[in-house]
């Protein structure tokens, strides 16, 4: 056996392997569904989760698929076949991975378990809609679609209602679909541990305050997926407990995700799944963390609108003002509001192809940053999935000249 | 004491040479298909042309897309931070600079000392570059350092629309074809160039005294176009070609 290098291994974090675990029997269980009698539903990312955990139904990501997708460098090959049904190439990757996987059962776990129901939420982007649909269609199972108006700075009593009736209405879709009654009692417990789990999130993400940083937006990424995936249930929040008990002894510990950590970096929009590593290890040769991101962080940004005691309630405001249905100058707060939390010495951009919501107004975002902050930004040309749309050179010449900029400012400044 | 700059691009490779701060040489080759030999033979030929020897004290700081293939360099920088460095060292007052080189242009926004405070490189295509007029002018059969002066020519220039490289070239075989007089074609080609870098360049916070740089400077006909798009008027110094290889060696001087 090749000798560990006792230093990387200090550096590892550990909760790794049972993440790892639970997601690969969340995918058994997904996968053997039929044979359980358990219902399955396809949901987006930003979709509301906890309703389907109170009716026992098992939620399934179509996007954390396509990040898997996207990481296992698989994501060429599906988004061709897309292409090939007639899907034009400037649509999302995710969607069209997703939709051309469905065919033919591909990608890293053969395929997701057909559904028997889709819920779609449009709060993260337009694209869904359509993408749904085509799903729906495909399987031939009902969609319900949760329509979240856009929040440019305020949310109004009108648009509280207007999601507030579609939540009533979800339920009694779910109800249909289950042919059960919903059991309140158990959905307020659900929407407890939903609550519970988004704050040991954001407590995870919060330890990256210190210096040096206990993880990465890169570990960040990963460990990201059961806040995604199994929001609401006590797995997700015994995981993230322990989790953050690992962080706090980094912390104690002096232990970064970074051997030499001299300069941190804030990055914004979605990882670009199939080059984590060679960005992690290309901004850790310039002693550079990637201590936060605005991506991660997304799925505990809208606590303060939740009523743990009345989860059904505040569902609506905190499913629309969620990231991504915001106006610029909103976002460009938060960014600044992270970059002073976790002291950043400059954002990192990634304009990310695929995610048309996200990519627009990021030079907007830049700008504002640059006038509020003075803090120097990089974009990054790419996208999540489809690695067509990733030149290697070009994207290390900029980080090379932008690391340049951060060491001379960070130099200049005492 | 010597310090050398040696700037790799994707289509020449550049050096220059200072002595107590001061220009003493400079040289340039074609990059060729080995960046590392062309940055050899750059160098060799740069010491002999100076009459000195290479086992003279002298510092190296390799730039451009080559710069890590260059064994002997004491440093790589990139590009961005040259050229920054290279414009300082010309005209201290300058505080922004467009530099055009073979398959990247990037504007560059400088602080009261010199250093970069932004920059911006243009995205992933390779319209709006060096290589772009390359590809120009094999189509029009035009020595490509004849597209400046033929260009001034130009009654009325012509409307290239597409931002393809392949596709501008069908859209210039056309233009040829309709029988549009050479001037005005080339002067389409630097208006269509001159307002893609002037778009570049704002995103970047464009301010004056703007100098560009790179290969491309030396055609007259495209700096009057980006003028016209920027409305400025842009230093071009007799080095432009050279600035970043300047700027490296400015840079190895902190070694």
């Amino acid at each position: 056996m090749a000798e560990q290098d006792p230093e990387k291994e200090k550096r590892k974090i550990k909760s790794v392997k049972k993440m790892k675990d639970i997601m690969t029997n969340y995918y058994i269980e997904a996968k053997t569904a039929e044979q359980s009698g358990k219902k399955v539903a396809w949901i987006t990312s930003g979709g509301p989760v906890e309703p389907l955990i109170a009716m026992d139904v098992i939620p399934v990501y179509p996007e954390n698929h396509g990040a898997m997708i996207g990481a296992s460098k698989m994501g060429i090959d599906l988004c061709q076949k897309a292409e090939a049904m007639g899907y034009s190439s400037d649509l999302c990757s995710y969607a069209r991975s997703d939709i051309s996987c469905a065919t033919v059962n591909g990608g890293p776990i053969g395929g997701l378990p057909k559904p028997d129901m889709l819920i779609c939420g449009n709060n993260i982007c337009g694209t869904v809609l359509k993408w749904y649909e085509v799903q729906a269609r495909y399987f031939n199972v009902p969609l319900f679609i949760l329509d979240t108006p856009f929040c440019h700075t305020q949310f109004t009593k009108e648009a509280r209602q207007y999601v507030h009736r579609q939540i009533e209405e979800y339920i009694i879709f779910l109800e249909n679909a289950c042919g059960k009654k919903m059991d309140h009692d158990r959905m307020k417990e659900v929407g407890r541990l939903s609550v519970q789990g988004q704050r040991l999130w954001q407590a995870v993400l919060d330890t990256a305050v210190n210096r040096p940083a206990p993880l990465s937006a890169f570990d960040a990424f990963f460990h990201l997926a059961l806040i995604v995936t199994l929001r609401g249930t006590k797995q997700a929040v015994d995981y993230y407990e322990g989790l953050l008990a690992e962080m706090k002894q980094r912390v104690a510990d002096g232990i970064g995700a970074v051997e030499n950590e001299k300069y941190r970096l804030l990055w914004d929009n979605l990882p670009v799944w199939y080059r984590t590593k060679w960005l992690s290890d290309k901004f850790a040769a310039a002693d550079a963390c990637l201590v936060a991101d605005t991506y991660t962080s997304a799925w505990c940004g809208t606590l303060k609108y939740i009523d743990e005691n009345n989860f059904i309630e505040s569902m609506a405001e905190a499913y629309s003002r969620i990231y991504l249905n915001i106006g610029i100058d909103e976002m460009a707060r938060i960014v600044i509001q992270m970059i002073d939390k976790y002291s950043a010495d400059g954002l990192v951009i990634h304009s990310n192809r695929s995610c048309k919501p996200y990519s627009f107004g990021q030079l907007d975002i830049q700008r504002i940053v640059r006038e509020k902050r003075g803090v120097p930004s990089l974009m990054i040309e790419a996208d999540m999935v489809d690695e067509r749309f990733f030149s290697e050179s070009q994207i290390a010449t900029r980080i090379d000249a932008f690391m340049e900029v951060v060491k001379e400012r960070k130099s200049c400044t005492p | 004491m010597y310090t050398v700059g040696i700037d790799i691009g994707s289509i020449t490779t550049k050096a220059a040479a200072l002595q107590h701060g001061k220009l003493v040489g400079t040289n340039l080759v074609f990059t060729g298909y080995n960046s590392a030999a062309a940055g050899k033979r750059v160098f060799t030929e740069l010491l002999q042309n100076i009459g000195i020897n290479e086992t003279a004290d002298i510092k190296i700081v390799a730039t451009g897309y080559g710069r890590s293939s260059l064994d002997f360099a004491d440093k790589a920088v990139t590009e961005i931070t040259c050229h920054a460095a290279g414009a300082y060292f010309l005209n201290d007052k300058i505080r922004f600079i467009i530099d055009i080189g073979g398959q990247d242009s990037k504007a560059i926004l400088l602080d009261d000392r010199g250093k970069v405070k932004n920059f911006i490189m243009n995205d992933k295509c390779a319209a709006g570059t060096g290589r772009f007029l390359e590809v120009m002018a094999r189509a029009l059969e035009i020595n490509l350092d004849d597209f400046g002066a033929l260009s001034l020519l130009a009654q009325n220039p012509a409307q290239i629309s597409s931002l393809c490289t392949v596709f501008a070239e069908s859209e210039v075989i056309s233009l040829i074809s309709k029988g549009v007089a050479r001037e005005n074609i080339i002067a389409g080609i630097h208006e269509s160039i001159g307002s893609r870098i002037a778009a570049l360049a704002a995103r970047a916070g464009l301010t004056t005294p703007l100098m560009v740089t790179g290969g491309v400077a030396k055609n007259v006909g495209l700096i009057q176009a980006l003028e016209k798009a920027l409305g400025l008027k842009a230093e071009v110094s007799e080095y432009a070609q050279l600035t970043g290889a300047i700027g490296a060696a400015v840079l190895a001087g902190n070694l």
